[in-house]
């Protein structure tokens, strides 16, 4: 078991998956068990935004493995989150009951209030948790699976695949922004009670959501270092790096790509749904086009084609929204368009990538000190460097 | 009482009587008048209705006064004579007058006068016999409104005074609307089949969406009339179906000049350099915000040329925006070539810059900017109805993409930036310096956003989210169009605007938009390149 484990899992994913093991014990614990006063008291707001950090990194790892291992920039993985998030959202909405505002015992309280006499097919079975956690997976899965059956055949690649992924979740943006749709309109999904029959707002309901989203986090963390330690991302990086000798080598490039696709939307629908019970909303913004670009910047940030650079980067950026958009709102959005220019002008392997260029230069010099050959360079930031930019179109 | 009548005549005789009814129209004397007037003050409201049809049927002048006065409650009957007075509250008593000579007369106490009173069906019927005497009025509006009135009311009682003004009209336009209305009112009326028949032809040569009105009632009528008016209602909703597709791809075609002004700077950043450029909506953006500084310039300066704010707020929007777009390139997107997924990024956070910038400059909220008097107002066509900014904004797209056009075909610099969108290295080797064609080309496609930013403050709120409204559509058509080929651009934007108004009938505004964005994500997929794709290897780098 172990073998098997450390066979598919590099030391840095290993130590990544033990910290999230560790905090995802740690953190409730110190939440419930500790008394307020204690210095190692973690205040539940704090569980609640860290979780919420935690599932943005979840997020932030599934846009990794399709752009950083495969080379395939989403715009719009935004939209699986969302699509995940509703998913939990309609369950959360059906265990409200008759103790919504217009105490129906069907319908929810948006449905009464737009007149509807019936709960509207696709909502059957969401009262079920197991059916609305199949469908967390299921709707982003197979959505992804259509777009991308679709894309990758007609070989849709680059900018205009990332165009039309924007494409997407605008269009998606639009439809749920309709009160006819029968999502909540504007308005989205709200004032949920409880999951699986606790609470939603208690200490205790939160903190074991904290768990699951860290061990989930753990689980994509492991699955991501999985496929891309297989032969399959072998392959992976092959496309990315040259996706026509891929394809004269003899690989079907779209079948990879639709596979690695498929399994970054379903991750990022877990996100969502992990996302939603947290936060306590879901509401059509979430497909905003801006905020899947934003989820690509956690990923820039931290250096993309690594496994741990996206969580450092989803958590670093929206730590510094949290603090900024608290303390100088005006500031925020200077600081995130710079971030996207510093970032892509010089820092295109990202923090990791950062730390990498720092410890090679150490090792460079403590070469040049003992007078022995520096290392290769592909070896300076881990196992997959970024190529050097390809010619123009 | 014989003492006012001897002194109004006197008055009369005198030649110092001022009314505002003119003289000459009074074809009954005060004689004829004065028992009909009396008679208003009747026991009950059919006495007055009776004295009201009797009064319009003298065709006096001074009748439409009276029923005014009538109808707002200012005719009154004195408790002693019971003669009929216009009164006027002043005090404790009434200011009053002659109903018929308008003879000023000594104030009747308010406790000695009873109002006549009007109930809403006599209202209806004053406001109709009003109608019907303005028919007859010297001014051709007055005659055109009343007729245009009879027309909505469709009252029979009308017919008669209709026939008499028909004869009398002059003008031709007050006089085929008068046969309209006669025709609208013979329908609701109870003649004989054949006139009905004739009414039915005469009502469905007119405006359609009228006629429809008016024929619709009539669509379920046994025996000829209803055949003769369901032949001309399907002939009438067969004219309209037409005038809706022309509506339809007149305000597509206006969408899509819209959408072509924001999305032609963006194909030339895209076509020839291969550049994603997110700041684009911004530099719309900015060309807004542009003219609104031109505007308030114009105001605080030299108020009297506002009408020319937009041909000044032009070649500013240009400059500053193609500024900015010269100064990105040379800032950030130069490091970034051959890189086509980092540019977008680096433009994103540009974008996001530019916005925050201008919010804290100008504000979150719209800024307003004005139209000029040129650009307001609307014109029909047919059975259409269009404003002008509608129309100016199709024809200043087009003359965008004209002049873009030359420039490309005509000049050096188009001709280096064509040579460097067909093969870079080739035109690099020829001693084309491509970096420099590179900042113009950005210049060029940005400055050309800043144009479209001066005509799209004219239709939509101007604000720091311009931009983020267009981009995506932007992207949409340049991507359905083609990359490097203006032409494709062109046909997109139409194509997609015309897609839009068609689909928003059937679909509503929003899934209408839904719809387009999910075909042309299919359309992707048969056509990756888009509608008209540059052709050759250079393309498949």
């Amino acid at each position: 078991m172990t073998q098997w484990f450390f066979l598919h899992v590099d030391r840095r994913g290993s130590i990544v998956i033990a910290l999230l093991v560790a905090i995802a014990v740690l953190v409730p614990l110190s939440n419930l068990l500790l008394p307020v006063t204690s210095p190692l008291h973690v205040p539940t707001y704090l569980v609640s935004l860290i979780g919420k950090y935690l599932t943005y990194a979840m997020l932030a790892v599934a846009l990794d493995l399709v752009w950083g291992f495969c080379g395939i920039l989403s715009l719009g993985h935004g939209a699986f989150f969302a699509l995940g998030g509703y998913a939990m959202g309609m369950y959360l909405m059906r265990q409200i009951g008759p103790r919504g505002v217009y105490a129906d015992p069907v319908l929810p309280d948006f449905m009464v209030f737009l007149n509807w006499k019936e709960l509207p097919w696709f909502w059957y079975g969401f009262d079920s948790f197991w059916f609305a956690a199949l469908m967390v997976v299921l709707v982003p899965g197979v959505l992804a699976f259509g777009f991308g059956w679709l894309a990758f055949r007609s070989r849709v690649t680059g900018v205009y695949l990332s165009i039309i992924t924007q494409a997407l979740t605008y269009a998606l943006l639009l439809a749920f922004f309709r009160n006819d749709m029968g999502f909540g309109g504007n308005n989205g999904l709200t004032d949920f009670k409880d999951i699986l029959g606790f609470n939603i707002q208690a200490g205790s309901t939160r903190s074991v959501l904290f768990a699951a989203t860290a061990l989930f986090l753990a689980l994509a963390v492991f699955v991501t270092s999985f496929i891309v330690r297989s032969k399959l991302g072998k392959v992976l990086v092959g496309v990315r790096d040259a996706e026509s000798r891929m394809r004269f080598l003899g690989y079907r490039v779209d079948r990879y790509k639709l596979l690695v696709w498929t399994i970054s939307a379903m991750m990022a629908g877990i996100a969502g749904a992990l996302y939603v019970p947290q936060v306590g909303i879901i509401n059509p913004s979430e497909f905003e086009p801006a905020n899947s670009i934003e989820a690509v910047i956690w990923v820039a940030v931290g250096g993309r084609g690594t496994i741990i650079g996206p969580i450092i980067g989803a958590v670093l950026v929206n730590f510094g929204k949290t603090y900024f958009t608290a303390a100088f709102p005006e500031i925020w959005l200077f600081a995130l368009g710079a971030l996207f220019i510093v970032v892509t002008l010089f820092l295109p392997k990202g923090i990791l990538g950062l730390y990498g260029m720092w410890k090679g230069k150490r090792a460079d010099r403590a070469a040049r000190k003992k007078d022995v050959a520096p290392p290769p360079v592909a070896a300076v930031s881990g196992r997959s460097p970024i190529p050097e930019p390809q010619a123009a179109e | 009482m014989q003492f006012i009548r001897l002194l109004s005549a006197l008055v009369l005789m005198l030649g110092i009587f001022h009314h505002t009814v003119e003289a000459h129209a009074q074809t009954v004397d005060e004689a004829t008048l004065r028992p009909l007037v009396q008679a208003l003050a009747g026991d009950n409201f059919d006495d007055t209705t009776k004295a009201i049809s009797d009064l319009v049927r003298t065709g006096d002048t001074r009748v439409s006064a009276l029923l005014n006065a009538l109808g707002a409650g200012d005719l009154y009957v004195s408790k002693a004579d019971k003669s009929v007075f216009l009164g006027k509250r002043e005090g404790t008593d009434y200011v009053a007058t002659d109903p018929v000579t308008g003879a000023k007369l000594a104030p009747v106490p308010r406790s000695a006068a009873e109002k006549i009173k009007v109930n809403n069906r006599l209202r209806r019927e004053i406001a109709a016999a009003i109608g019907g005497l303005t028919l007859m009025s010297e001014n051709a509006g007055e005659r055109r409104s009343a007729a245009e009135a009879i027309l909505k009311t469709r009252d029979p009682e009308s017919i008669p005074l209709l026939d008499q003004a028909i004869a009398a009209e002059k003008d031709p336009g007050i006089k085929a609307l008068m046969s309209q209305a006669k025709a609208a009112a013979i329908l609701n009326s109870d003649v004989p089949d054949a006139e009905k028949i004739a009414a039915i032809t005469e009502v469905s040569a007119g405006n359609g969406r009228d006629a429809l009105g008016l024929l619709t009632p009539l669509e379920g009528a046994e025996g000829p009339v209803g055949e003769a008016a369901r032949s001309a209602i399907s002939s009438i909703n067969s004219e309209l179906a037409v005038w809706n597709a022309v509506q339809n791809i007149v305000y597509g075609l206006s969408l899509g000049s819209v959408l072509l002004l924001a999305a032609i700077g963006l194909a030339i950043t895209f076509g020839v350099m291969g550049v994603i450029n997110m700041a684009h909506g911004e530099m719309v953006m900015i060309g807004a915000y542009t003219t609104f500084v031109v505007q308030q310039v114009i105001r605080a300066t030299a108020p009297g040329i506002f009408d020319y704010s937009l041909l000044i707020a032009l070649p500013a929007a240009f400059l500053v925006s193609g500024g900015v777009g010269v100064l990105i390139e040379r800032s950030v997107i130069r490091f970034l070539y051959g890189r086509p997924l980092e540019t977008l990024l680096a433009t994103w956070g540009i974008s996001l810059v530019l916005q925050q910038a201008i919010r804290s400059w100008f504000g979150a909220s719209n800024v307003q900017v004005g139209n000029p008097s040129w650009m307001a107002g609307s014109f029909e066509l047919g059975l259409l109805t269009l404003t002008w900014s509608r129309l100016w904004i199709i024809v200043f797209a087009l003359s965008v993409f004209a002049i873009l056009q030359l420039v490309l075909k005509k000049t050096m610099l188009g001709l280096r930036m064509r040579a460097v969108t067909q093969n870079r290295r080739m035109a690099s080797s020829m001693g084309i310096r491509t970096p420099w064609v590179d900042a113009l080309t950005f210049g060029l496609g940005s400055g050309i956003a800043g144009i479209a930013g001066v005509a799209l403050s004219q239709i939509d709120n101007v604000s720091p989210n311009l931009g983020q409204g267009y981009i995506i559509d932007s992207f949409m058509v340049v991507v359905f169009g083609g990359v490097g080929n203006l032409w494709g651009t062109l046909v997109g934007a139409m194509s997609l605007g015309i897609a839009n108004k068609f689909l928003e009938p059937f679909a509503g505004a929003v899934l209408g938009k839904i719809l387009v964005l999910v075909l042309i994500i299919l359309f992707i997929q048969k056509r990756p390149r888009g509608l008209f794709a540059l052709k050759g290897r250079a393309i498949e780098a």
